[in-house]
């Protein structure tokens, strides 16, 4: 990285980002609109499309590729206590469905 | 001089040697990250931002595995009528091309402005902001269409009630930040048409794409658990 910490990238970077970020986007779409089953490849396919996109564009739009690694880590890490906290209430979310499911029928 | 200073304060902190150092490390994100401050402060509040949607769709994965009643189908709530046919998700699929076209502009209007092509780095600016203010209109369409078939937070015509919290909650805040956004790039766009960042450097543009970088990586987000799971 320049002294200056400025960012310098041909535009073709962009572009290109640019282009895979829509035809991710299509094709997360048309997983929907043609229904893949089973649901579970559907809810893969989604995630994995999502997650593509999202490193995309942290990595080449937010630059985070081309920074220091001590700030990479301090911006990477921290948000994968958020996949603890998903992981926590959903196992919440299914046992109250049980309950609820036990005391008020369906 | 300015060892006299330092010794002058670690006296006066008296801290243990390890903290000390620790401190000294961390104080200045100069010396930590070797960005400008602006930046450092940007990251720092995108990632707590992360943490607010993150929270925002834990709790919406909660409520919808909770829920016994069936989750409405979001392929059918927000589908379309063209003619005779319905087309599931037009909207949302048009809005999500919107934003990501916002994004490429704005990541355009950096390099423009670093490159110190102040017209073309405001024209892109301005390009991004109209292309927010569309997605946001199409978001208060949305709105109004489903408030208009009985959608409310605590209830709807066709399954959980815990959808409509959901749905307003988050894509409500999505769109506020947006709506944010579109303000904050107009105001750099101006400044970049005055040439106020001649003097100081374009980091404020890189500072403001982050900004909006980020709006578009929720809406990845939202787009693939709300909408399509």
């Amino acid at each position: 990285m320049e002294h200056s910490g400025e960012q310098h990238h041909p535009i073709r970077v962009y572009l290109v980002v640019w282009g895979l970020l829509f035809l991710l986007s299509t094709m997360s779409y048309l997983v929907d609109f043609f229904e893949v089953r089973p649901k579970e490849l559907a809810w893969f396919l989604i995630t994995a499309f999502a997650l593509l996109k999202a490193g995309l564009i942290v990595s080449y739009f937010m630059h985070v590729r081309f920074e220091r690694l001590s700030l990479v880590y301090a911006i990477l890490l921290p948000p994968l206590l958020i996949v603890a906290l998903a992981a926590f209430v959903m196992a919440e979310g299914g046992y109250v469905f049980d309950v609820r499911a036990l005391f008020f029928g369906r | 001089m300015a060892q006299q200073t330092q010794s002058r304060e670690d006296r006066s902190l008296a801290l243990p040697r390890w903290l000390r150092d620790l401190v000294a490390d961390w104080s200045s994100d100069q010396q930590t990250f070797k960005v400008n401050w602006g930046k450092a402060m940007m990251w720092i509040f995108v990632v707590s931002d992360t943490f607010v949607f993150g929270s925002f769709l834990s709790a919406y994965a909660a409520a919808r595995l909770s829920a016994t009643l069936p989750w409405p189908d979001p392929a059918k709530v927000f589908a379309l009528h063209i003619g005779e046919s319905e087309v599931p998700l037009l909207l949302i699929a048009i809005m999500t091309f919107v934003l990501i076209s916002s994004s490429g502009t704005m990541a355009i209007a950096v390099k423009y402005g670093y490159e110190r092509n102040r017209a073309k780095a405001a024209l892109f600016l301005t390009l991004t902001a109209l292309l927010g203010l569309t997605f946001v209109s199409m978001q208060a369409f949305e709105w109004t269409k489903l408030i208009h078939e009985g959608f409310r937070p605590w209830t709807n015509p066709i399954g959980a009630p815990q959808f409509g919290s959901s749905f307003f909650m988050i894509t409500g805040f999505h769109g506020l930040h947006v709506t944010a956004g579109v303000i904050y790039l107009a105001i750099v766009a101006s400044q970049v048409l005055r040439g106020a960042y001649e003097k100081i450097g374009y980091q404020r543009v890189e500072i403001a794409g982050l900004y909006w970088h980020f709006v578009d990586l929720v809406w990845v987000f939202i787009f693939a658990f709300f909408y399509l799971f």
